[in-house]
């Protein structure tokens, strides 16, 4: 139970964000956005916006500097006169002052060519197609044995498609940087990220550096649910306005801009067929998955990929299939590909549990895979059951009535629901320098970023307890790209792979320790590749499930979640503050899958319609009544020197599928298409 | 934003005078401040009318009250008064927006906040309402959130205020003080349907300032209610304040009040329910065939037909709840 080193900065504003740097003769950048969704820009008339006092400058495609050509094609900003997304950065104002900026940028003509835009998905679109690889490095397709017959034979079928609507990951803090180049040719970014490393690599590949030219730092970052995981378009703006203004330039992309240009997850297209036996035994599971990508990047969002290793069946199949539409990028948010694929898969579990008259807990026991299906690899760690269990104990499952639609407390009526949630547990490779100092306290240095998750707090337990030292004793450096190089905060894989690194220079250091520490200090360095890439091969992930409980309005079908609860099983919990409240907040980011979060494509015009927090609602305080998360212990020998998996994106993990689950349970209605609103649950009811 | 001058008015004549073309007064600027940063609202001049000294919430003679213009939403929903005789207007105050917003937020602002459609608040989109004979991407487009009831061809929008509502059914009178003088509008009056001229809220003319609203005193049960996605913080999807007399428990209606909000450009004064009701049996069955009586005139649009159920269940559940509560 440690408290969050930098929480006194937090609450008192000492705390500096990326904004808030302060620096002398500083400009602000205002961007303009493309109007239609695509099309050719013919000409950008800044004449009425030069005019304005205050107006330094006005960058568009004929006078950008030219950058480097790099894969993600959102970074080639203002490189081109195609437009490829309605909302895409076309222009940007630098002004005197963020509200001369602002109020330029609306007087900046663009005129353009449209043409004919086509940015809905559709499960028969013509331009779908597998991509080479999905995120993460997978295969689009696996197949073993003969899924179709097996299916086709079974006695038991569930044949179902489910759709998540496109949702944004809004954190608090927009995608915000501080741009300036010095004499030196050194371009230094405050910055908004989760990960300064790799936007130090991608700026210097942009704007043709070496590295060590490239300097981010990114002390603190106000969330980013994965949206700050690759750079964005607005890091390559700022910069290149800094370079032709010659002064520093702030740029903190507006919340209605961040819909176009920071991310978002893709809508997905789900169809489902399990086919078992009459006791529920697996023996066909296919899931195959529509998604969306842009013209400028291919996305590919992994969403049958946990399919790949949940259960234990005989025969099965996985496909992914994207297509590229005019729309804007998308990209990472929280558990990518496992948040919607396991809402399909979880939901089609339920389906079977009520078609077979096998409770669902007990259905997804029986299914439990000893050792992973596809791969054959053993599980480093597989405690799904036990979370079950622990779970259905503590929320009372036994005594659930199975029966649907039956228990009504007024007018309302009430249901509960299961499902599993599972997460990759990866370790990637890195650095850290750890260091005694003369007055006998210790420096630990990694480029981590703590993104409001507890990583700082996390690595210092880490330290302290390689050092066999206190944690009063450490100072944690981190947020800086000239710190020792490390991975994003991304893919759950950051405690796990700065925490590595972290020990091991840890360990390193107590070995040159040996008495009096001279007044220089003692330092030791790192470096985890060799040792993360000569792992033994298993099968690492964590596990967990929720329980949920849902009232539903039967006048109005408004849904309510009075009780929740999630079992995790993730290795060994670092810090149990923390880990508590990034749980409690990916089961709170489901419950805002389930009931509320859509961004709504407009096909007439091909952006989304509701860019703010007034209408793309999250939950409220008022949403989120009784929950809670525990996990059960795990010692798992096989993933890092501490025995932890990442826990920050698990919590939402089939969160929305016992959500979903608990709302047919409460009405006899399956909801198939997140978010379940009363407009669908009144036509139902 | 576009550069603008702030002056504060002392006086309802100060405040009168300064409103020239270009101008616009400020509240709570919760919603006129908002609509300034997205470029929709462009007022040369701000007015600021919240120290006229209308902050006050007064007694009247016959046992009603005359509420400031200037009381916040915040003050307005914590009056004892208005708790204890007029719950449906502190419910419906309270449900409406955050403990900060409600705060700022006057009731003359209040009232006169404009619709939530998201094509009225993108100016880079058409829409007549903000450019008159520009179109109405929302009728083809996203409506879920918009009217089924008294829309035109020309706009679907809603009028979004929880307030409103309740002052709707409470029969409440609009003070204004305009160029050429003082008057006292009908509550039903103030707001207009679309018809084709969208562009027009409600039926006040440039330069005129709410000074207060007059509601008459009630002296029956009554309740507000509101459905929305979120159990807080989201405009409703479909509202309703309502107030109900039987002459002995269970027996006859005798006075009933029904409005509704979030369907249509102003608030729904459901009078054809309220006619089918009074002299009937106050039972269930009359609440829905009342509520379906209201909802015959419904048109809703491709993806808000939800509403018409949402709206004809509340109306029954309410009046049944002001019966047998
Ligand atoms: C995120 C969010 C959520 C919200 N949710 C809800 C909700 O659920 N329910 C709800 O009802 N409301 C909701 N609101 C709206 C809120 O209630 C209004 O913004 C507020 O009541 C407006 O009051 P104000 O004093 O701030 O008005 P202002 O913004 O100051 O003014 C609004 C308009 O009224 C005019 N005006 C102001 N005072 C006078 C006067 N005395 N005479 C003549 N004209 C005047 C102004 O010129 C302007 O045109 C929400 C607002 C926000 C931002
Ligand atoms: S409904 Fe009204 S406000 Fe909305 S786009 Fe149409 S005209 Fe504009």
């Amino acid at each position: 139970m440690t408290d969050r080193l930098e929480g006194w900065e937090k609450v008192t504003g000492a705390a500096r964000y990326a904004y808030e740097y302060p620096l002398e003769n500083v400009a602000y950048l205002a961007a303009v956005q493309a109007t239609v969704a695509r099309g050719e820009i013919l000409a950008v008339d800044a004449e009425a916006a030069l005019g304005m006092p205050g107006v330094l400058a006005v960058l568009s495609g004929g006078n950008a500097p030219r950058l480097a050509p790099v894969d993600d094609g959102e970074l080639a900003v203002l490189q081109s006169r195609r437009v490829a997304y309605r909302g895409q950065f076309v222009a940007a104002v630098i002004a005197e002052t963020p509200e001369t900026a602002a109020e330029a940028a609306r007087h900046v003509r663009v005129e353009y060519a449209p043409e004919a835009a086509d940015v809905l998905l559709r499960a028969d679109h013509e331009g779908l197609y597998a991509p080479e690889k999905v995120n993460g490095g997978f295969p689009a397709d696996t197949e073993s044995g003969d899924p179709d017959a097996a299916f086709a034979a079974s006695a038991v079928r569930v044949d179902a498609t489910y759709t998540t609507p496109a949702e944004h990951n809004n954190p608090m803090e927009p995608h915000t940087t501080v741009a300036l180049w010095e004499d030196d040719g050194t371009l230094v970014l405050y910055d908004s990220n989760q990960g300064p490393s790799a936007v130090q690599s991608t700026l210097a590949e942009v704007f043709g550096l070496e590295p060590a030219q490239v300097r981010v730092i990114s002390e603190h970052v106000g969330g980013g649910f994965g949206s700050k995981g690759t750079p964005r378009p607005n890091v390559v703006l700022a910069a290149m306005a800094a370079r032709v203004t010659g002064r520093p330039v702030k740029f903190a992309v507006p919340r209605r801009q961040m819909w176009a240009t920071t991310g978002y997850r893709t809508p997905t297209i789900q169809r489902v067929r399990l086919g078992a036996g009459l006791d529920g035994r697996l023996d066909a599971v296919i899931h195959e998955v529509v998604a969306q990508t842009s013209a400028v990047r291919e996305f590919a969002e992994q969403a049958a990929v946990p399919a790949r290793m949940m259960y234990r069946a005989a025969n099965r199949r996985t496909r992914h299939r994207i297509v590229r539409l005019d729309v804007p990028s998308p990209s990472w948010m929280r558990a990518p590909g496992e948040t919607p694929g396991m809402f399909a898969l979880e939901s089609a579990m339920d389906e079977l549990a009520v078609l077979t008259g096998v409770d669902p807990v007990e259905l997804r026991v029986r299914n439990d895979a000893p050792e992973d299906p596809e791969s054959g690899l053993p599980f480093s760690s597989r405690n799904l059951v036990a979370c079950l269990r622990e779970g259905a104990a503590r929320f009372g499952w036994d005594a659930r009535d199975p029966r649907p639609g039956v228990r009504r407390e007024g007018r309302t009526l009430l249901g509960t629901g299961v499902a599993a949630a599972t997460y990759p547990a990866s370790t990637r490779p890195g650095e850290a320098v750890a260091r005694a100092e003369p007055d006998g306290t210790f420096t630990v240095r990694v480029a981590a970023a703590d993104i409001g998750t507890g990583a700082r707090t996390a690595l210092a337990v880490i330290a302290a307890d390689a050092l066999k030292t206190d944690l009063g004793k450490v100072r944690m450096e981190i947020g800086d790209s000239r710190l020792p190089r490390a991975v994003v905060a991304g893919g759950s894989a950051g405690t796990s792979s700065w925490g590595t690194a972290v020990v091991r220079a840890c360990e390193a250091l107590l070995v040159r320790l040996n008495g009096e520490i001279p007044p220089e200090g003692v330092e030791a360095r790192a470096s985890t590749a060799d040792e993360v890439r000569s792992r033994q091969k298993y099968a690492r992930h964590a596990f967990g499930a929720h329980f949920a409980e849902v009232a539903v309005d039967l006048d109005t079908g408004e849904v309510r979640v009075p009780r929740m609860l999630g079992v995790f099983a993730a290795g060994r919990i670092i810090n149990p503050k923390a880990a508590r409240s990034q749980f409690v907040g990916g089961m709170t980011m489901g419950i805002g899958m389930a009931l509320l979060e859509e961004s709504i494509m407009d096909e007439a015009f091909g952006d989304h319609v509701n860019r703010d927090l007034a209408q793309y609602h999250v939950p409220t305080c008022a949403d989120i009544r009784k929950i809670d998360a525990v996990w059960v212990p795990e010692a798992d020998p096989h993933l890092n020197p501490m025995g932890a998996k990442g826990i920050g994106e698990i919590g939402i993990v089939g969160a929305a599928a016992a959500i979903a689950n608990a709302v047919h349970h409460a009405t006899g209605a399956r909801f198939r298409d997140l978010p379940i609103t009363p407009a669908r649950v009144l036509a139902e009811l | 934003m576009r550069p603008f001058t702030y002056a504060r008015a002392a006086t309802e004549d100060e405040a009168v005078a300064a409103c020239t073309d270009g101008a616009a007064y400020l509240g709570g600027g919760t919603n006129l401040v908002d609509l300034m940063r997205l470029g929709v609202a462009e007022p040369a001049r701000l007015v600021d009318v919240a120290h006229l000294g209308h902050d006050r919430i007064e007694r009247r003679a016959d046992g009603g009250l005359r509420i400031g213009a200037a009381v916040t939403n915040g003050d307005l929903a914590a009056d004892r008064t208005v708790r204890a005789e007029f719950p449906l207007l502190a419910q419906a105050v309270l449900a409406g927006a955050s403990g900060q917003i409600r705060n700022l937020a006057t009731v003359g602002g209040n009232l006169l906040q404009r619709t939530r459609c998201a094509y009225f608040q993108d100016v880079t989109k058409p829409c007549n309402k903000r450019e008159p004979g520009s179109g109405c991407p929302a009728r083809e487009g996203e409506h879920r959130n918009l009217a089924i009831l008294g829309h035109s061809a020309g706009c679907v929008a809603t009028h979004p205020s929880d307030m409103a509502v309740a002052l709707a059914a409470l029969d409440a009178e609009v003070r204004v003080r305009g160029r050429e003088g003082t008057r006292t509008i009908p509550f039903g009056d103030l707001h207009r349907l679309p018809g084709t001229a969208p562009e027009r809220d409600t039926c006040l003319e440039p330069g005129d300032l709410i000074t207060a609203v007059e509601v008459p005193p009630l002296r029956m049960p009554s309740r507000f209610r509101k459905a929305r996605e979120r159990a807080s913080f989201a405009f409703a999807l479909v509202s309703i304040a309502a107030a109900l007399r039987t002459d002995v428990p269970g027996g006859t209606v005798t006075d009933v009040r029904i409005a509704l909000g979030g369907v249509a450009h102003r608030p729904w004064r459901a009078r054809r329910a309220e006619e089918r009701l009074r002299g009937a049996r106050a039972s269930g069955e009359a609440f829905l065939r009342a509520a379906e009586a209201e909802l015959e005139a419904a048109e809703p649009l491709r993806d808000n037909g939800y509403k018409v159920p949402l709206a004809r269940n509340l109306i029954v559940r309410t009046l049944s709840g002001l019966v047998a509560p």
